[in-house]
């Protein structure tokens, strides 16, 4: 039988390739903003481009960061992608300071330039953290070293090290690039836009 | 680190990928679907597809074929062609596309560079550049996807490009006209200049055939990314032998 999974529609950015990919998967999809559905959902997946506020504000004003917050307690595999990882920390300071879901203590803040490029845009390299490692996980299987593709100026800083799932070097710093806790899984970068590698990882995600 | 990116450009006119040499005298070479399907195979990074009909017969690029590549392609691309509104721009997104690309509609309404960051955030929104070298300098051309409509924009290149990243310009593709469909290499020089006077990405396009070219290009201007389009079409270059042999040769790419 096929996977369901709920992905949530909070009004904002472009669910087309996520729904694709999930679709590609076999899995039985549902696109959905209602809170209800959100509450029964079985696997759930929060995409999103955009600003941090307008995303909240999309989620607050459908009603939706309860049944987020119930179905990850209830330990339903629950997946957040770019803006929606970035939505499960307690806050960001993107445009002025905006709470979070707070389903991963932490903030979000804009990516520290030191004269490299920003936004971060491009396919690059992820990691554990060090003395980290991916076993039982959503990255369990990937190689460390694989790419994926990125596109984001700000980025999580879970304030708990053992939430950061995954890095991606950045002249000399280390961006996190996937954080989890428990059954929450956060991808910073885009499994749906990179390539084989990304459908792997979807693929995980559906078996969880 | 970020690897260097190499992007397949596929020239849209009336439905088809078509190419043509110094912007004229196009011709067919492939159905869009087909060369896209292809080149996500080979492990392209990222696709561009131009309808270059579209700004200079003032009509906007369909929406039809988009909605076919986003099924069938799980990597970044971007598509541009008569984007003249935040309207526009959000039906070419929501289709699929990952960013959309703005050439003469910014040189008509810079303010528009501005209007779809806000909305879209800086990383959906490239600005194209068509430019030519003039005496010791360089200048923007538009329409140039018309042999009859194709003129100068009387502005600089070096400023343009400033200016399109001052407005909120998430990444510049600078598409060097004379080198346009001749394989004679990038012009390194111009992109070294452009990139010079960015903080954005630069994307460098315009006369690529051989693995040199591509190694130049990212050593020597520094480019984020190198574009081609006849290279890969008619298959004088392909992506996954271009890829090992820049890996060889030192540079983080994609494999």
């Amino acid at each position: 039988m096929s996977t369901k999974v709920t992905v949530i529609d909070y009004g904002i950015g472009n669910l087309h390739s996520v729904l694709k990919a999930l679709h590609h998967l076999g899995a039985t999809v549902e696109l959905t903003g209602s809170p209800q559905r959100v509450a029964a959902a079985d696997h759930l997946v929060l995409p999103g481009v955009g600003a941090f506020s307008d995303g909240m504000k999309g989620l607050t004003a459908r009603g939706l960061a309860e049944p987020i917050a119930r179905a990850c307690e209830a330990g339903r595999p629950f997946l957040g992608i770019c803006l929606g990882m970035q939505m499960l920390l307690s806050e960001s300071d993107e445009f002025g300071k905006h709470a979070g879901l707070g389903l991963i203590s932490g903030r979000v803040v804009a990516i520290d330039a030191q004269g490299m490029k920003v936004p971060h845009v491009g396919w690059n390299h992820i990691a554990p953290p060090a003395g980290g490692s991916w076993p039982d996980t959503a990255l369990d299987g990937t190689a460390p070293g694989t790419m994926f593709y990125f596109v984001h100026s700000f980025v999580a800083a879970p304030s708990d090290p053992k939430h950061r799932l995954a890095e991606t070097p950045f002249g000399n710093q280390k961006l996190c690039a996937a954080v989890k806790r428990d059954n929450i899984t956060g991808f910073q970068f885009h499994p749906e836009k990179s390539g084989p590698a990304g459908l792997a990882l979807l693929s995980r995600f559906l078996s969880a | 680190m970020l690897t260097k990116r190499i992007i397949a450009c596929l020239d849209v006119k009336d439905g088809v990928v078509v190419k043509g040499t110094r912007f004229a005298g196009h011709q067919v070479v492939g159905e869009i679907l087909e060369l896209a399907q292809r080149y996500r195979d080979q492990g392209v990074d990222e696709l561009i597809f131009y309808d270059i009909t579209a700004s200079p017969d003032g009509r906007r690029v369909s929406k039809k074929w988009v909605e076919n590549v986003a099924r069938v392609i799980d990597v970044p691309f971007c598509v541009a062609g008569g984007i003249r509104s935040v309207g526009d721009a959000k039906e070419i997104l929501h289709s699929g596309a990952d960013k959309i690309s703005i050439n003469s509609p910014a040189l008509e309404n810079p303010g528009l560079i501005s209007e779809l960051a806000a909305v879209f955030g800086n990383q959906c929104v490239v600005v194209g550049v068509d430019s030519k070298r003039q005496n010791d300098d360089f200048a923007v051309y538009r329409n140039t996807g018309s042999e009859s409509k194709i003129q100068e924009s009387g502005r600089r290149t070096l400023e343009w490009i400033a200016e399109a990243e001052r407005l909120g310009a998430g990444e510049i593709v600078l598409n060097c006209m004379n080198q346009d469909g001749t394989g004679s290499g990038y012009d390194v020089e111009q992109l070294a200049q452009a990139r010079a006077q960015l903080t954005i990405p630069l994307i460098a396009s315009g006369g690529a055939r051989k693995v040199d070219h591509f190694e130049r290009v990212f050593r020597d201007a520094g480019v984020d990314g190198a574009l081609a389009a006849g290279a890969f079409h008619r298959g004088e270059l392909t992506i996954p032998d271009l890829k090992v042999e820049l890996r060889k040769r030192g540079l983080e790419v994609r494999l």
